[in-house]
C-alpha cells in the first residue's frame, strides 16, 4: 500500500470547512477510505446477508449476494433452539448467563478499583508503589500465567465452577486497568479540593463518596464502556471458570458454531454470531466518543 | 523516588493535624487498599510464584510436589508442537504489529486531512475492535472457507489465478490469522495515533508550509518522531495481545490444519485443560511470563515511575 500523497489544506484556525477543489490527491485520499471502509464493513456485510438467507440459497449462491428471498428463521433458530452439541436451548442461554455474569462483576470490579485508584492518588501507604507496580505489570502478563493455580486456589475454597467463581475472576482481572484509569483520573483532579475537604475535617471514606464519586461521574462511564465490552467478550475466563451451566454467549457460540453434526447451518452460525457481538456494537455505537476515550485513557495521556 | 503518589501524600502530610489523626487516617487507607492488597498478593503473586513451582514439579493430570529440575523445561523444547508454536507467534506478531501500525498510522494521516463524514470513518474503522476476538475468528474463517468465501465467489466468476483458500494450507493458515487480527485492531492503532496527530502543534504545519516543505516528508520527518511515544505505546499494547493470542486462534483456525497454527497461548490452554500435562503447560506459561516481563518493564518504567513533577 502506498502512502496517499495528499497535500491537505494545513489547518488553519477553527474557521468552519474551507471550500476545497477536488485535487487529484483528494480524490486518491478519497479513495482510500473508502476502500478501507469496504474492507472493514465488508465482513460485517457477510454475516448479516447470510444470516437472511436460507441453507438452500446459500449452498448454491454466493456470500456476496443479497438474499432473494428474505427470511428471518435462522434469527429465531440461532435465539432458541439451536444446538452446542448437548442442549438445544439456542444462543439465548449463553445471553443470560453473561447478563448475570456481566452486572455483578461490574459493580465490583468498578467499587474496589475506583476506590483503590483514590487511595493510591491521594493517600500515604506504605507499600503502595510496590502495590501499583505490581498491578501495572498485572495487566501486561498473559492469563495463561494465572489460570491454573487460581484454578487449584478456587478449588481449596469450594467455589470452582460457579457463578461467584468467574465473577471474582473479572473482578480480579478488571483491577489493573481500571485502577490506572481511576488514578489517572483523580491524579488530575485538583489538589487544593481535597485539601480544603481535608482541613473541613472529612475523612477518607468521606471524601471518597461524597465528593470523589460525584466527580468521577465521566470516568466511571469510561470504566463502565470498558468493562462492558471487556466482560461480555470474554471467552477464556467463562471457559475455565462459569462452569457449564454458567457459560457464557461467547462460549456457547463457539460451540453451537463447532459442534454442528452433519451440515454447517451457516445462516444460523451468523445470526448466533451477531447476536452475540450485539451488545458490545450498541455500546460501541451508543457511546461513540466515550469508547474511544477508555480505549485510549491508558495509552495515551492527555 | 518523588511518584505522584509520594507527592500527594506529602501535600497531605502537610495538612496533617495530630499523630492521632495521622495514624487514624492511615488505618482507613489500609482498610481501603486491603481489597487490592488481597488481590495482588492471592492472584497476582501467589499464582505466578505457584506456577513457577508446579512447572519444576512432576506434574501431570495433577499437581504433585515432586521436585525434578528443569526436566519439564528440556522436555518443552524438544516438543515439535512447541517450538511451532513460538515461531508461529514470532511470524504472527511481526506481520501483525506491522500492519497494524502502518494501515492505523495510515488511516489516522487519511483522517487528520479534514476529510468529510470523519467520524463515519473513524466509526466504521473501530467498531471491529469492540467486538470478542471470537466473533472476529468466526466470520475470517467464514469468508475464508473454499466452499463458501471468497475462493468459491472468484471460481464462479471464472477468476482462477488467484487462489483464496489459504485457511485450508497449513503454510498459509496462519497469515489469514493475521488478516483478521489487522483487521480487528489497526482501528485502535488509529484511535491512539488519531489522538497523538491532534496533538501536534499547528504552528508547525503552518512553519512547514512557509517553508514549503511537501506534506508526505513533514510526516516521515517530522511527524514521525514526534508521535514516537504513541508509536511505542501501541506497539506495547499489540505486542501483548501477540504474546496472549489464543481465542482469535481457537475461532479461526482452531489451531490447524494439523498443528499448523498453533501459537503459545493455546498450547498452554490445551495442555492445562485437555491434555492434561500440567507440568508441561506451567513451564510454557513461566517462559510466556519472563518474555513478557522482559518486554514491558523497561517501558513502564519509564512510563510510570520516572521522576515526574505533578501536572494539576
Amino acid at each position: 500500500m502506498t502512502m496517499p500523497s495528499s497535500v491537505a489544506k494545513v489547518m488553519e484556525g477553527p474557521s468552519g470547512h474551507k471550500p476545497q477543489h477536488l485535487s487529484p490527491a483528494r480524490i486518491g485520499l478519497y479513495a482510500f477510505l473508502v476502500i478501507a471502509a469496504l474492507f472493514f464493513l465488508l465482513p460485517l456485510y457477510v454475516m448479516i446477508v447470510t444470516s437472511l438467507k436460507s441453507m438452500p440459497e446459500i449452498r448454491q449462491g454466493n456470500i456476496f449476494a443479497f438474499p432473494q428471498v428474505w427470511t428471518g428463521e435462522a434469527w429465531v433458530q440461532a435465539w432458541s433452539t439451536a444446538c452446542t452439541g448437548l442442549e438445544c436451548g439456542g444462543i439465548s442461554v449463553g445471553f443470560w448467563n453473561s447478563v448475570k455474569i456481566l452486572i455483578p462483576s461490574m459493580i465490583m470490579s468498578i467499587f474496589i478499583s475506583s476506590l483503590t485508584g483514590y487511595a493510591l492518588s491521594f493517600w500515604r501507604v506504605k507499600g503502595a508503589n510496590v502495590l501499583f507496580a505490581i498491578l501495572l505489570l498485572g495487566a501486561f502478563i498473559p492469563y495463561q500465567v494465572f489460570i491454573y493455580p487460581l484454578v487449584l486456589i478456587y478449588r481449596s475454597v469450594g467455589v470452582y465452577s460457579t457463578l461467584p467463581c468467574i465473577i471474582i475472576t473479572h473482578t480480579v482481572f478488571g483491577l489493573p486497568v481500571l485502577t490506572l484509569l481511576f488514578r489517572n483520573y483523580y491524579s488530575s483532579l485538583p489538589m487544593e479540593l481535597f485539601k480544603a475537604a481535608r482541613v473541613d475535617g472529612a475523612g477518607l471514606w468521606q471524601i471518597f463518596f461524597r465528593l470523589m464519586i460525584p466527580m468521577s461521574i465521566p470516568i466511571l462511564v469510561v470504566a463502565g464502556i470498558l468493562q462492558v465490552t471487556g466482560i461480555w467478550n470474554d471467552f477464556l475466563f467463562g471457559v475455565v471458570f462459569a462452569g457449564r451451566e454458567n457459560f457464557p454467549m461467547t462460549v456457547q457460540l463457539n460451540n453451537i458454531v463447532n459442534s454442528t453434526q452433519g451440515e454447517k447451518l451457516y445462516n444460523v452460525n451468523m445470526a448466533a454470531t451477531i447476536l452475540t457481538a450485539l451488545v458490545p456494537l450498541i455500546v460501541y455505537f451508543g457511546s461513540g466518543r466515550w469508547f474511544v476515550r477508555g480505549i485510549t485513557a491508558g495509552a495515551v495521556k492527555g | 523516588m518523588s511518584t505522584p503518589q509520594t507527592a500527594a501524600g506529602t501535600i497531605a502530610g502537610t495538612v496533617a493535624g495530630t499523630a492521632a489523626t495521622r495514624k487514624k487516617r492511615h488505618l482507613s487507607a489500609y482498610v481501603a487498599l486491603f481489597p487490592a492488597f488481597i488481590i495482588v498478593l492471592l492472584a497476582y503473586v501467589v499464582t505466578v510464584v505457584w506456577n513457577i513451582w508446579i512447572s519444576f514439579t512432576d506434574s501431570k493430570v495433577l499437581p504433585v510436589n515432586i521436585f525434578v529440575g528443569t526436566k519439564q523445561y528440556e522436555r518443552l523444547f524438544t516438543t515439535a508442537r512447541w517450538l511451532l508454536s513460538l515461531q508461529n507467534v514470532v511470524v504472527f506478531g511481526i506481520l501483525f504489529i506491522a500492519g497494524c501500525l502502518i494501515l492505523g498510522f495510515l488511516l489516522a494521516v487519511a483522517l487528520d486531512q479534514k476529510v468529510r463524514f470523519e467520524n463515519t470513518f473513524r466509526t466504521i474503522f473501530l467498531y471491529p475492535f469492540a467486538m470478542s476476538f471470537i466473533v472476529t475468528g468466526l466470520v475470517w474463517q467464514w469468508i475464508m472457507n473454499p466452499t463458501l468465501g471468497l475462493q468459491r465467489v472468484a471460481d464462479s466468476i471464472g477468476f482462477t489465478w488467484f487462489r483464496f483458500d489459504w485457511i485450508v494450507q497449513s503454510d498459509l493458515a496462519l497469515y489469514v490469522i493475521v488478516l483478521a487480527g489487522i483487521w480487528q485492531s489497526s482501528g485502535l492503532v488509529m484511535a491512539i495515533m488519531l489522538a497523538g496527530l491532534r496533538g501536534v502543534d499547528r504552528e508547525l504545519w503552518k512553519a512547514t508550509r512557509i517553508d514549503g516543505i511537501p506534506t508526505w516528508r513533514v510526516y516521515l520527518h517530522i511527524v514521525i518522531p514526534i508521535l514516537r511515544p504513541t508509536i511505542i505505546t501501541a506497539s506495547v499494547l499489540l505486542a501483548i495481545a501477540v504474546v496472549r493470542v489464543y481465542e482469535l486462534v481457537l475461532a479461526t483456525t482452531g489451531g490447524g490444519p494439523g498443528i499448523s497454527t498453533e501459537v503459545p497461548g493455546k498450547f498452554i490452554m490445551d495442555y492445562l485443560f485437555g491434555r492434561g500435562n500440567i507440568g508441561l503447560a506451567t513451564s510454557a506459561s513461566t517462559v510466556m511470563f519472563i518474555t513478557v516481563v522482559i518486554l514491558v518493564t523497561p517501558w513502564l518504567y519509564y512510563e510510570y515511575f520516572r521522576d515526574k513533577p505533578r501536572g494539576n
